[in-house]
């Protein structure tokens, strides 16, 4: 092990070869354009004029100024909470015990879990069975069975949406970090169940926390990165479902105010400064989900 | 050897635990399912059908209408539809080719050379997964007209190619797979850093890429609309498609068959790479 050290020192042209192309495309369309956001969030821009450099003054609206954002904080947390988590362990353990299947079957049990996410719009199936009028799938049922006498309007009332939105954010999140996992299952050498089983662990429960889930670290990383992304990122689904903005902001989120001044208003600054928090929430909890997940296997 | 090694060390398990899980899956699955029965079910239903109360999720008489319908809109339009298909055709498979290979070898690169400030630019890749990209679109924008991309389709593959994802997935699985020895088995022997990244590192990490394939062939097949693309010929399948097809009611049928033949693609490449994902958990007993 010593001796590799010597070999591992690579020129500086095979570096240069290896990370540079990838590094210029990324940079330029994605480093660049963050950057250029956040230096707008302290200007006011409407798109139309030359940004003007305000300061801080956009955060300090955004906190002392206006309360549907401080609402949006609330509903993104409840959605994170909830969907983060649960999807984040349900795609774990969906993988798992898909993992143990004959080949074939694995084959189709992954398609049909990853089936939310074969395409991009996949969700509209909700507006169909959350449909307000007696057309809807659900009001019929109900109707028919003679729970309800008359259709309710689920995605415009203000008791209904966040939790609809909650199933629905849950269930269309789960495809990425569930693959990633699949994937990840194959990574695990072999051999070290052998010796774990030498060792005396018994049950595939303690298996899975002792050998495996320490072996898949690297994935599990990569995942809550995109758990994170995506139960904060809520947005899409709220505005195809209950609209931007919904019912008296039921299920407003900081996403969804985001578009709402950057594209309806055109206060792009304003607009910038929003994303400029909601990225540093998701930053400090992915800090906090790599200090939990270093605990795994203890 | 290796199947019988994969067998070997199966542990205790009741009966009772199996079935539970058993029960869990299927109930989860029909849940999972469900987008894909109804988009199938909605194209099959003749128009009568879709519009009748009370509401039938499954179709009682299918019939192909709304796909014969979906052709005879297609054939008016006017760019042929072969231009569209060729436009996603190539930016599908261009980007998700270039996005695999550059990524690859750059995730590599970060994860097993030895270099000042590796761990800061991967660091960057990680944080910028964060951003929203609402708020980038504008800077993007900006970029592309600088470069002169704008209606091009370049501006939609090559910032594919640098895309985060794939660099943090691949370094991940790389960090996983990939143990350090072989490398310096393979240095000793004097391979240089290219033949080993093309065929000691990329064959053993090809869950990962096979997995990377899967989620950048979807997320450009899928592109639903672009800020930089406003000639209708260079337009892609999925824009074009929602653009003809929001036109209203009557159009519902036809839409939904749209939905049904834009999954096809995708459901192919998902099931390929899928089989070959399990195919090296066969053999993947032989590398010991």
């Amino acid at each position: 092990m010593k001796l590799g050290k010597a070999y591992k020192r690579q020129s500086k042209g095979v570096v240069w070869f290896f990370i540079l192309p990838y590094f210029c495309i990324f940079f330029t369309f994605t480093v660049l354009p963050v950057l250029m956001s956040i230096f707008l969030s302290f200007t006011d821009f409407n798109m139309f004029q030359i940004p003007k450099f305000i300061g801080m003054q956009n955060y300090i609206r955004l906190f002392l100024q206006d309360e549907i954002f401080i609402k949006s904080i609330g509903n993104t947390f409840i959605l994170a909470l909830i969907t983060g988590p649960l999807g984040y362990i349900l795609c774990l353990l969906f993988a798992w015990f898909i993992n143990e299947l004959r080949p074939t079957a694995r084959a189709i049990v992954t398609l049909i879990f990853y089936a939310p996410s074969i395409s991009g719009n996949m969700y509209l199936v909700w507006q169909a069975v959350f449909s307000g009028d007696a057309y809807g799938y659900l009001n019929g049922f109900l109707m028919r069975s003679g729970l309800i006498s008359a259709p309710i309007i689920w995605l415009r009332n203000e008791d209904y949406i966040l939790p609809i939105i909650a199933v629905v954010a849950l269930w269309s999140s789960l495809g990425t970090s569930f693959l990633t996992f699949i994937a990840g299952f194959q990574g695990v050498d072999k051999t070290y169940y052998e010796a774990a089983s030498i060792d005396g662990i018994t049950n595939r429960w303690q298996e899975l926390w002792y050998v495996t889930l320490p072996l898949m670290r690297p994935q599990m990383l990569l995942s809550a990165v995109l758990s994170i992304t995506a139960s904060f990122g809520v947005g899409a689904i709220v505005t195809q479902l209950a609209g931007n903005p919904s019912t008296n902001y039921a299920a407003h989120t900081m996403v969804n105010h985001l578009q709402d001044y950057g594209t309806a208003r055109y206060e792009l600054g304003y607009a910038s400064a929003i994303a400029t928090v909601l990225f540093i929430i998701m930053v400090i909890s992915n800090f906090v989900i790599r200090r939990i997940i270093s605990k795994v296997g203890e | 050897m290796a199947k019988i090694k994969l067998h070997t060390h199966r542990l205790n398990r009741s009966l009772g635990g199996d079935i539970c899980i058993g029960v869990f899956l299927f109930t989860v699955g029909l849940f999972m399912a469900l987008p894909m029965i109804y988009a199938i079910c909605t194209s099959l239903k003749p128009a009568d059908e879709l519009w009748v109360y009370p509401p039938r999720f499954f179709v009682h008489n299918p019939t192909f209408k709304n796909f014969k319908e979906l052709f005879r809109i297609l054939d008016d339009s006017t760019v042929p539809f072969s231009r569209y298909i060729f436009n996603t055709l190539f930016v599908t498979i261009v980007g998700t080719g270039g996005h695999v290979v550059l990524a690859s070898m750059c995730a590599y690169a970060l994860c097993k050379f030895d270099f000042r400030g590796k761990n800061f630019l991967f660091n960057i890749v990680v944080l910028s997964l964060m951003f929203n990209a609402t708020v980038t679109a504008i800077p993007n924008f900006i970029i592309m007209a600088r470069l002169h991309w704008v209606d091009t389709l370049a501006a939609l593959v090559v910032p594919a190619f640098g895309s985060s994802l794939g660099l943090y997935l691949m370094k991940q699985f790389i960090e996983q797979m990939i143990p350090d020895g072989i490398l310096e088995a393979a240095r000793i022997d004097g391979a240089g850093e290219f033949l080993i990244f093309f065929r000691i590192v990329m064959p053993m990490v090809k869950p990962a890429w096979l997995t990377l394939v899967i989620f950048s062939f979807q997320g450009l097949w899928n592109l639903a609309d672009t800020n930089y693309i406003y000639r209708e010929d260079l337009k892609p399948l999925n824009y074009a498609l929602h653009q003809i097809l929001s036109g209203g009611v009557t159009r519902v049928g036809a839409s939904a068959a749209a939905t049904v033949l834009m999954m096809i693609v995708p459901i192919l490449i998902f099931v390929l790479t899928q089989s070959q994902v399990v195919e090296t958990l066969a053999t993947s007993g032989m590398k010991d």
